[in-house]
């Protein structure tokens, strides 16, 4: 059962390295959240998939008493979210700030850093 | 013609300048005293070793060796090098930058010490860049002057690079020996030349040692280094530094040398560089040039005598060493004297200083004539060696005997020249006044010349103490010297009457060989000098075109080259560990969990289709939905309640921000864009099969099992999932706090400012069209 998720994890990961190829920086946006979403399935996946039941300890028991899903992975995309969620916030306030500062959402068209080189200069 | 001269009016010295100049007297006297003191031990019982750790877990000490070879080198650069002092002292008495002079000088001479008394592979490296530096920071000292600066960043540029392959073939070396001590290293002369790396090793060290040494087709920056004072030149570019290259082949040829490649290699490349620059060297109208291409031949001599099996090559190396040593120095500063007292160094604008000058006329002569190899002094005594060496050498090629004939007969011209032709003739109108100079500058290659006539008188002096042990040292097995004024009638001696027949014969032609060298010289395409020029413009330029093709500033072209590589490296290591040979696992999915994967599916496809922002924003409303529900149903109900709510916030935020964009109604007004779909589909194929490829191995995780028993034994909580988030990895949730705490204080400080748009959309239109 795993085949099929990965198989949806390379279409999410396509479309997101499609969408931030693109010179909008919104589209660049979109691209990066479908990219990270990408990233928690991988990790998920990687954990191996199991319909068994959360993994959580009955009460008077030491430890689970059937098999439960891997507890590590879900504690790793737990705080992978929430960093992605920083790291998107994040970006977005830049895509505004460029905005406001550059009038444009296009990447093509920044070129205040590193300005196209002028006809006949090396 | 520069002149770096400051007499007349001389500026009271001040105590900075007082004390440098001490300290700088003090050290090499010291220096020279307690290695003196060592010549007794290290014939008894060489080599002496001492040293402390440097990096212990790396198998580097910070030691030092002495032995013949070392001590006779380590005398020269010290002896030698109080004299310059001492004569830099007057010569540039006033100078405003003296200190620093004196500091550039000091530091020279402590990496020279450092090199000739290095007691392992890394230590000698690390002094010979110390070297490297300081000769760059004192051939640039007129700073001022563009020529000078550029003579500096070539001689350092070419002496770098050498080093650079020194390293390599050092490290290469000490992996070989399995220990970088010379005493070690010394002794694997079997293991090293039968190792495969035998060959890299010895081009690399090669490669140094002729960068250092100035040997062709590196010898053109030396000549160039003249730019630097003339205390300078005579120390560093004749007697010291320059040697630092012999003294690097001379160190390694226990354990390099002998082989066919070395003799064969160090045989030709010494002989052409000692024949090229004597050619050269009758050229040049400046005393200072000429001189400097003299000691190109000299060192093309003493490469030309390293590549021998015979004890007598390497004894007349040795002592040619010395020989060289005392009389350039000297030389060079006559030829300051001269400078200093007359204002050039032209020698077609000088003449008849004889009588003006008596005292430097009486050095420059008996510098002279040692350089020349006349009797009594100990060139002749050098002289006569090399040319049994050469014999010695020459029973194989025969050209090293004519080379050294050659090289020799026009070294005897440019010693008349240099040493004779300025003090004879007329004295021209506008040297009428010239005094003699002061004490304090004659003094010093008084000394010089002085030792070069004494070891001659009595060679007995050096043959015991210096010679021997430094012949013993680069031999690696027992020499006895005996250094003799006469030996005979012999064929040496008939050689050098020959030599000196053809000097004098060449000293005559001067003028004329001269102005035929100038003609060839004008049809040739182009000599060495311009070829770096264009070499180092090349390189610009070179690095310009990458730059521009690499750091072209285009955002989505950054990206393709990263996820291009990314994927590439992802293919190649999946089919380095076993190809592509994965079981697909199509097991039956229920009904809900097809229709979520259908969902998260459907979302990324209208994501990309869609032409209207809000429409991505509900797709990806829809796709993050569809996750949480694949998580919900296999086993994780707090990551989906997580991914819940992370994902609506951020939609919301993003729907929110828009009104923020009114340029941003349309977000794919380019179309489809085929090549990046091509690099899409492939990195997405690459990391699915990569997923798969993992998948295949089975799961081996002890954590998982430890997790589950220590939750509640341990951490007392019965989710495990926030156990480890709030227990066993509770600093990385604490990172994870952090990160999320800097990512809102640079989103706030971002859209806190309140700027007008600096540079307006139609301005970044307008320069790029």
């Amino acid at each position: 059962m795993e085949s099929a998720l990965v198989l949806v994890i390379g279409v999410m990961v396509a479309a997101g390295v499609y969408l931030m190829l693109a010179s909008n920086l919104l589209c660049y946006l979109f691209g990066l959240i479908l990219l990270s979403n990408a990233a928690n399935l991988v990790i998920f996946v990687a954990g191996r998939l199991t319909r068994a039941v959360p993994p959580l300890i009955p009460k008077g028991q030491e430890a689970p008493l059937e098999p439960v899903a891997n507890a590590l992975p879900q504690a790793m995309i737990l705080t992978a979210i929430v960093i992605g969620f920083g790291l998107l916030a994040f970006t977005l306030a830049l895509v505004v700030a460029c905005y406001r500062e550059l009038g444009t959402i296009d990447s093509d068209h920044m070129r205040l850093a590193e300005p196209p080189p002028k006809r006949g200069e090396h | 013609m520069d002149t770096e001269v400051h007499s007349g009016d001389q500026p009271p010295t001040g105590w900075g300048e007082r004390i440098w100049s001490l300290a700088l007297l003090a050290f090499p006297l010291g220096v020279t005293l307690w290695l003196l003191s060592l010549i007794g031990p290290v014939r008894e019982h060489a080599p002496l070793v001492f040293g402390v750790s440097w990096v212990p877990s790396l198998g580097v000490e910070l030691n030092f060796l002495i032995d013949g070879l070392s001590l006779l080198f380590g005398l020269l650069v010290s002896g030698v090098g109080f004299f310059v002092a001492l004569y830099a002292k007057f010569y540039l008495r006033g100078h405003p930058l003296i200190q620093r002079f004196f500091f550039y000088l000091f530091l020279f001479m402590l990496g020279m010490l450092g090199l000739v008394l290095a007691g392992n592979l890394i230590t000698l490296f690390v002094f010979w860049e110390i070297t490297t530096i300081a000769s760059y920071l004192l051939i640039g000292f007129n700073h001022e002057k563009a020529s000078a600066r550029r003579s500096a960043l070539q001689a350092l540029l070419i002496t770098a690079v050498g080093g650079l392959a020194l390293l390599a073939g050092l490290l290469l070396l000490g992996m070989v020996v399995g220990s970088y001590n010379f005493v070690e290293v010394l002794a694997a002369r079997d293991k090293v030349h039968s190792h495969a790396l035998y060959l890299p090793i010895l081009i690399l060290v090669l490669i140094g040692a002729f960068t250092k040494s100035a040997q062709l087709p590196f010898h053109f920056w030396l000549p160039n280094a003249m730019a630097a004072p003339t205390p300078v030149s005579a120390y560093l570019h004749s007697a010291t530094m320059v040697k630092a290259g012999i003294y690097l082949l001379a160190r390694m040829y226990p354990v390099l040398g002998g082989s066919e490649a070395w003799l064969l290699t160090l045989n030709i490349v010494g002989a052409v560089t000692a024949v090229i620059a004597a050619i050269l060297a009758m050229r040049q109208t400046d005393l200072k040039l000429a001189l400097a291409y003299t000691t190109v031949v000299a060192l093309g001599i003493l490469i030309m005598f390293l590549g021998s099996e015979a004890s007598v090559a390497i004894a007349a190396a040795i002592t040619f060493i010395l020989v060289h040593s005392f009389y350039k120095a000297a030389l060079f500063m006559v030829v300051g004297i001269i400078d200093h007292q007359t204002g050039t160094r032209e020698i077609t604008a000088l003449g008849g200083l004889g009588k003006r000058l008596p005292i430097t006329f009486v050095i420059a002569a008996a510098a002279g004539f040692s350089m020349a190899g006349f009797p009594p002094f100990l060139g002749f005594i050098g002289k006569e060696l090399k040319y049994e060496g050469a014999l010695a050498i020459a029973e194989e090629p025969t050209f090293v005997a004519w080379a050294a004939v050659f090289a020799n007969a026009l070294m005897v011209a440019i010693a008349a020249t240099v040493a004779l032709r300025p003090f004879w003739g007329r004295l021209p109108e506008k040297l009428q006044s010239v005094r003699e100079a002061s004490p304090g500058l004659w003094i010093s290659p008084l000394v010089m010349a002085l030792l070069g006539l004494t070891f001659g008188l009595a060679p007995a002096l050096i043959a015991d103490t210096l010679v021997g042990p430094a012949v013993t040292a680069t031999m690696g097995r027992e020499e006895s010297v005996s250094l003799k004024l006469w030996h005979g009638i012999n064929l040496p001696l008939v050689m050098s009457i020959t030599t000196f027949a053809l000097g004098v014969l060449a000293f005559y032609l001067q003028p004329q060989i001269r102005a035929f060298l100038n003609w060839i010289a004008k049809w040739l395409p182009a000599n060495s000098d311009t070829q770096w020029d264009r070499g180092l413009d090349l390189f610009k330029r070179g690095a310009a075109l990458h730059t521009r093709h690499l750091q072209h500033g285009i955002l989505k072209h950054y990206l393709a080259a990263v996820f291009a590589v990314a994927s590439v490296l992802l293919l190649w290591g999946l089919m380095r560990s076993g190809g592509f040979d994965m079981a697909v696992n199509w097991e039956r999915l229920t009904v809900k969990e097809w229709a979520a994967m259908a969902l998260v599916f459907a979302g990324s496809l209208v994501a990309i289709c869609t032409r209207t922002p809000l429409t991505a924003i509900c797709s990806l409303g829809g796709m993050g939905v569809g996750i949480a529900l694949i998580f919900l149903f296999f086993g994780a109900p707090d990551v989906a309640i997580t991914q819940l709510l992370v994902e609506t916030l951020f939609l919301v935020l993003i729907a929110l921000t828009l009104h923020r964009l009114p340029h941003a109604t349309e977000v794919s007004g380019t179309g489809f864009r085929f090549v990046d779909a091509l690099l899409a589909v492939s990195v997405g194929t690459t990391v699915s099969l990569t997923i798969l490829a993992v998948l295949q191995q089975p799961l081996i995780s002890p954590t998982k099992e430890y997790f589950e028993l220590a939750a509640v034994p341990e951490a007392f909580g019965r989710n495990i999932v926030n156990v480890i988030l709030v227990d066993f990895r509770a600093l990385d949730t604490f990172g994870e706090v952090v990160v999320v705490l800097v990512a809102a204080v640079g989103a706030a400080a971002l859209l806190r400012r309140k700027l007008k748009p600096r540079v307006s959309l139609a301005d970044t239109k307008k320069e790029q069209t």
